[in-house]
């Protein structure tokens, strides 16, 4: 095919996947009380729509961001980013509840994730998780999660905590590891990933128990 | 047994700012490469037979080359969504040197004549995004990222976005969906998005460590790279080896040496008195191979002759003192979790390989059940949009074959410990 054939058939294509996107835009007439959004909410949003070709990818950003603020994406939070936006709540709903790190339901402050997938398993991550959520309890503090793979199975078992990866961990340091976020200390400063080398063999090794996989309640 | 091209100097204190990444002789690369013609770049590229390190092992070269000529709007998007279990080699790149990821990135939008690019990385991944926000806008006062870049003519702006946790979003057709604002639905395809991609455009998806290579390549240039590796596995690999071994981590290591070399030489190999049970290859969506394949050469095509794949090359070992079914349901249900629900065979099959296996653990399972699983994940292969419920069905569909003694011995087992097996006894 020749550019210019290529171009036009890309044009095309762009103007009907721009048509496709006012589906879920707005009008005026739903929007007759817009609701207060906080102004660093707005800029931020405003922020991330600018970066791209069609503002509709700042959605994920965006709501992240209105998630930091209001501790999950409540129906309020949703509001005020469909209000930057341009777009209907009933979308960005949808596109909130498909993703495991939005949260659609009132959490804990501090997102506790403990991988429970094949690799940390095999070290014994069930136990652990089932040692940090019956220690966090019903704790407002703590969002404690069982995670799929994150991607560190160099430190299985391990956890991540607001996003610091720490590990591998045993039940025996889950006492420390709450106390670290209750009281705002780095937490488990000695395991955490960031510190570890990469090309030193024995950085990641430690003696592990034999056991099978063990079960663990949802 | 290792050989080090894109680990040379991983541990390099301060290897993420501009200055020592320049000091180590980065950016020379892209200054070469700015040096030649687009088309002499992707040349070299295809030379060096690199294939795709994130699961598919596509040949890189074939794959700029696709792209439509001409002055149109094109993307390139560097797929971080690292999400297959056991996989955690971009993790390092990203996290130790930034600046190689990004000195690929604009090597690779110059052969291919992109001028947008995206790094979407896995929501899970907050600190190395972090640190690719704080290397970027450092390549963006260097002038190294922007307008005309080093007085080339070749712009590109470059991006970081961040996920918020969705395994499919790792599909290259569901990612595009989600960058665009979207659930991350995979598309069908074709057209595919070398033709139709991001925003409609022609778009060049490759992994973080296909990506990383680049600079490399340039560097030694693309003949004198594909002297590395075998015949259709040219190279070095990140392998991620986790599970039962006593060194897990990555090791940097030239396609086609044993794989025992891998998991015994590198890795310390299970514990003492225990031994390899099984091990994926290539991630969890890999079919298991056993203590018996561990003298295959671990490349593309070996692994794939022994009926598995090299995958994202992440390694995960499992010793004799794990049940098979433990594996097969952790999988499984990792699965069903992932599933976007688009596909029928994907949404439904998923959830029914962990029905049949639980009741199999639960000892409510008759022997037809495993025949029911094997059928099954035969049904699933092929019949999507994109190969998520290929991925479970593969492991399983291969557990299943292999370990079929030990599903059948599990099963009777929890059948005369449960009520239905004192009924019938």
């Amino acid at each position: 095919m020749s550019d210019r054939v290529h171009q036009q058939i890309h044009a095309r294509a762009r103007e009907e996947s721009l048509l496709n996107a006012r589906v879920c835009v707005r009008t005026p007439k739903t929007n007759a009380i817009p609701p207060e959004v906080p102004p660093e909410l707005r800029e931020e949003i405003e922020r991330h729509m600018a970066l791209y070709p069609d503002t509709r990818s700042a959605a994920l950003p965006a709501l992240a961001a209105a998630q930091r603020l209001h501790g999950w994406c409540s129906p309020e939070a949703i509001e005020q980013v469909a209000t930057v936006m341009g777009l209907t709540p009933a979308y960005l709903a949808a596109v909130a509840s498909f993703y495991d790190m939005l949260e659609t339901e009132s959490i804990g402050r501090h997102d506790v994730y403990v991988c429970t997938n094949i690799s940390c398993s095999l070290r014994g991550a069930d136990r652990l998780y089932e040692a940090v959520r019956d220690a966090a309890g019903d704790d407002p503090d703590f969002n404690v999660r069982p995670f799929e793979c994150l991607g560190a199975c160099d430190i299985a078992p391990m956890a991540s905590v607001d996003g610091v990866y720490v590990g591998p961990l045993t039940p025996d340091d889950v006492p420390r590891l709450l106390d670290d976020i209750r009281t705002g200390r780095p937490v488990l400063a000695d395991k955490q990933l960031a510190t570890r080398l990469v090309a030193d063999p024995n950085a990641n090794s430690q003696a592990f128990p034999a056991h099978p996989i063990e079960e663990s309640a949802p | 047994m290792t050989k080090a091209l894109l680990f040379k100097d991983i541990d390099e204190p301060g290897l993420t700012t501009l200055e020592v990444y320049k000091r180590r002789g980065g950016y020379e690369s892209l200054r070469k490469a700015l040096a030649m013609t687009p088309e002499q770049v992707l040349v070299e590229l295809e030379a060096s037979g690199l294939r795709g390190r994130g699961g598919a092992g596509f040949a890189m070269g074939k794959k700029v080359s696709f792209l439509p000529k001409g002055a149109i709007d094109k993307y390139l998007v560097c797929n971080a969504d690292e999400s297959e279990p056991g996989t955690f080699k971009d993790r390092e790149l990203m996290q130790k040197s930034p600046h190689t990821l990004i000195e690929g990135i604009i090597i690779a939008s110059y052969a291919a004549g992109a001028n947008r690019s995206f790094i979407y990385i896995r929501g899970e991944y907050s600190r190395q995004a972090d640190i690719l926000d704080v290397a970027l806008s450092e390549a963006r006062e260097a002038g190294l990222v922007g307008e005309d870049i080093l007085g080339s003519g070749h712009s590109l702006s470059l991006i970081v976005h961040r996920g918020a946790g969705a395994y499919i979003c790792g599909e290259e057709t569901g990612l595009l969906d989600s960058l665009e604002g979207k659930r991350g639905n995979p598309r069908l395809k074709p057209p595919f998005p070398a033709n139709q991609g991001l925003y409609q455009g022609p778009t060049l998806i490759n992994n973080v460590e296909t990506l990383a290579t680049v600079p490399t390549i340039i560097g030694m240039g693309g003949a004198e790279y594909a002297k590395l590796g075998t015949e259709t596995s040219k190279g070095t690999k990140l392998v991620s080896i986790s599970g039962h071994v006593q060194r897990p981590g990555n090791y940097e290591i030239e396609l086609g040496i044993p794989a025992r070399e891998i998991i015994y030489g590198l890795a310390g190999g299970p514990p003492e008195g225990r031994q390899v049970k099984c091990w994926f290859p290539g991630g969890s969506s890999s079919p298991v191979l056993l203590a018996d394949d561990l003298d295959l050469p671990y490349d593309f095509d070996s692994m794939a002759k022994a009926g598995s794949m090299l995958g994202s090359g992440a390694i995960i070992v499992v010793d004799d003192s794990t049940p098979i079914i433990d594996v097969a349901l952790k999988v499984a249900r990792f699965y069903r979790h992932e599933s976007c629900g688009k596909c029928t065979p994907c949404r439904e099959g998923t959830n029914w390989t962990v029905k049949l296996l639980e009741r199999i653990d639960r000892g409510d399972a008759t022997p037809m059940d495993i025949e029911i699983i094997a059928s099954e994940c035969e049904n699933i292969i092929g019949n999507c949009l994109c190969v998520l419920g290929d991925a479970m069905a593969m492991p399983i569909g291969s557990m299943i074959v292999k370990f079929r003694e030990e599903f059948e011995a599990h099963l009777e087992a929890t059948r005369a410990r449960s009520d239905l097996g004192a009924i019938h006894a």
